[in-house]
């Protein structure tokens, strides 16, 4: 069994697929749509249509990028107040086109800096939870690599929350919760163990309701259960009525630590 | 009156800790002050104007009508939901240290006559970190002013989401949010008065999730951290960064209001928002409001 600190560095691996990667896998002919309408046009966040066995579906994924160049630009995949802003944007969009949203959680976390604290980080991502509680087409949510902290959370409110076995979810980066608690980040291993941030963790507190194997499987295998697992949960999700749903969505939040 | 009588007089069947009354040391100038001085003057440095952080219970006295104020969910304690080190000696500690069972107080009140749902955070507890308990007792509150039709008038002060409860505490951004939405969805006013500091997963959900948005002059409001930022960018932070009055120039709040004047403030926003049945402001609004200083 690997350790927690160990699927923390899977789930950062450079060479782990990111957002892209699984939107090429799952869906067909997607057209990325750009641009909060107030702003900019965040690379960090990857937003669009496109089909999945024949359905209408919007997907909003964190992209970290691949050469280090396009990392640079896409900020590892951590997502400005304009990212959160446009991911919001298209999901307005799908729920007045009645088209389900797949969210794609992979990065460290909300970006840090002067210019995303000037723009309203904080408004961002808190928009961005409460238009969520109460938007009216089915979300699924997926955490394929690193969920960080409010950043993740901010794609994360959804009626299924699904995670790869390797992926982490977490309130703070283990390297933060050592340096806080023993002033000494490289105790980064112990914080990890004591968050409780791996799948299994949130799937045993009832915070995400599936975890997808990775053990022995490429990631092609992964793509492909990811994408049937998500199929089958939309088809479950759109038979419900709308009144329905978002009492379950805000019952699923409502009874964590309740 | 003494704290002490004050919150007796608030709370004649409850006796909470109340702060100590020793005279206080201003970290600005430098001055100590008596803390019946200090009451008076709404826990504010006489000599240079400097905030004191207030604590849950000195708020409820300083914004609340004589009386009027009943706790809700009093008892409700964290436990330790994901066995993390030390935390319960933690818990001890800040309950000790603070006077209070959690880092936010909640009830329901009336502000010049108006009955609303208040909820009151306390940077002594654990920099008013948000874990389970402190999403429960918000929730509950949201419900129930949404279930009665009140108004929630929030003071906020936190360092953000509690790690010692892991996801758990991350999760209460979300539940907390929804509970927010539903009094929304119901009509229901919300109005948050964001205080020194309130940072983190509190700034990125109920924070600023109010119809009107108030703060303190000068409060710290942001979601990263300011050494954080600078570790990170290497930039220098610019004068003034994630005050309160920042974010107004930035058109994140909607305004900003000093502590003699605010109990009237929220009034009249209360007043402002209420049906038109209601008893509307008896006194001139401008006759109630003290000066602005300066
Ligand atoms: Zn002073």
């Amino acid at each position: 069994m690997a350790t927690a600190y160990e699927r923390v560095q899977a789930a950062r691996s450079g060479k782990r697929p990111s957002g892209g990667y699984y939107i090429d896998r799952m869906v067909d002919g997607f057209v990325e749509l750009h641009g909060d309408r107030r702003y900019g046009d965040d690379p960090a966040i990857i937003g669009g249509i496109g089909w999945m066995n024949g359905q209408a579906v919007t997907v909003i994924a964190m992209e970290r990028g691949d050469s280090i160049e396009d990392r640079m630009r896409r900020h590892f995949g951590c997502p400005s107040p304009e990212g959160y802003r446009k991911a919001l944007r298209l999901m307005k969009l799908s729920e007045k086109f009645g088209r389900p949203i797949i969210c794609l959680i992979g990065s460290s976390g909300a970006y840090c800096g002067i210019q995303a604290e000037q723009r309203g980080q904080g408004e961002a991502i808190a928009e961005n939870l409460f238009e969520m509680m109460g938007l009216r087409v089915p979300i699924i949510s997926v955490v394929i690599g690193e969920g960080g902290s409010g950043g993740a959370l901010a794609l994360g409110v959804c009626d299924t929350a699904i995670m790869l076995e390797n992926s982490v979810y977490s309130v703070i980066s283990p390297e933060g919760c050592a340096s806080i608690l023993w002033k000494d980040a490289s105790k980064a291993p112990e914080a990890a163990e004591a968050l409780h941030l791996t799948s299994y963790d949130l799937h045993k507190f009832g915070v995400v309701e599936h975890v997808i194997k990775e053990q022995n499987r490429t990631e092609k295998e992964i793509g492909a259960e990811l994408k049937q697992l998500i199929l089958d949960e939309l088809a479950q999700k759109s038979a419900m009525s709308v009144d329905a749903l978002l009492a379950a969505r805000y019952q699923k939040f409502r009874s964590i630590g309740a | 009156m003494s704290l002490k009588d004050t919150i007796s007089s608030i709370l004649p069947h409850s006796t909470p800790a109340a702060p100590a009354q020793e005279p206080r040391t201003c970290k600005q100038c430098g001055t100590t002050t008596a803390y019946e001085e200090l009451r008076k003057n709404h826990m504010i440095c006489p000599s240079c104007g400097a905030y004191y952080r207030m604590h849950a219970w000195e708020r409820i006295a300083d914004i609340l009508d004589e009386g009027s104020f009943t706790e809700l969910d009093k008892a409700m304690q964290s436990s330790d939901p994901i066995s993390f080190p030390n935390y319960p000696q933690k818990l001890a500690q800040a309950k000790q240290a603070s006077g209070l069972q959690e880092a936010v107080v909640c009830g329901i009140g009336k502000i010049e006559g108006v009955r609303c749902a208040v909820f009151v955070m306390d940077s002594a507890f654990m920099m008013g970190s948000m874990g389970t308990i402190v999403g429960e007792k918000i929730t509950r509150l949201f419900e129930k002013a949404t279930a009665q039709k009140l108004p929630v008038v929030g003071f906020l002060t936190s360092g953000g989401a509690r790690m010692q409860e892991g996801i758990l505490s991350l999760m209460q951004m979300a539940k907390v949010s929804g509970a927010v939405r539903k009094h929304s969805d119901n009509g229901g006013l919300y109005l948050p008065v964001l205080t020194d500091p309130t940072t983190g997963g509190i700034t990125a959900s109920f924070a600023m999730q109010g119809d009107i948005i108030l703060a303190e002059p000068h409060a710290l409001i942001g979601f990263a951290g300011q050494r954080v930022i600078e570790q990170t960018t290497g930039e220098k932070l610019p004068q003034g960064f994630q005050r309160a009055e920042f974010l107004l120039e930035h058109g994140f709040v909607d305004l900003i209001e000093e502590r003699p004047r605010l109990r009237f403030m929220l009034a009249n926003l209360l007043k402002l928002h209420q049906k038109p049945e209601t008893p509307k402001m008896t006194k001139p609004f401008r006759s109630l409001m003290p000066e602005r200083r300066r």
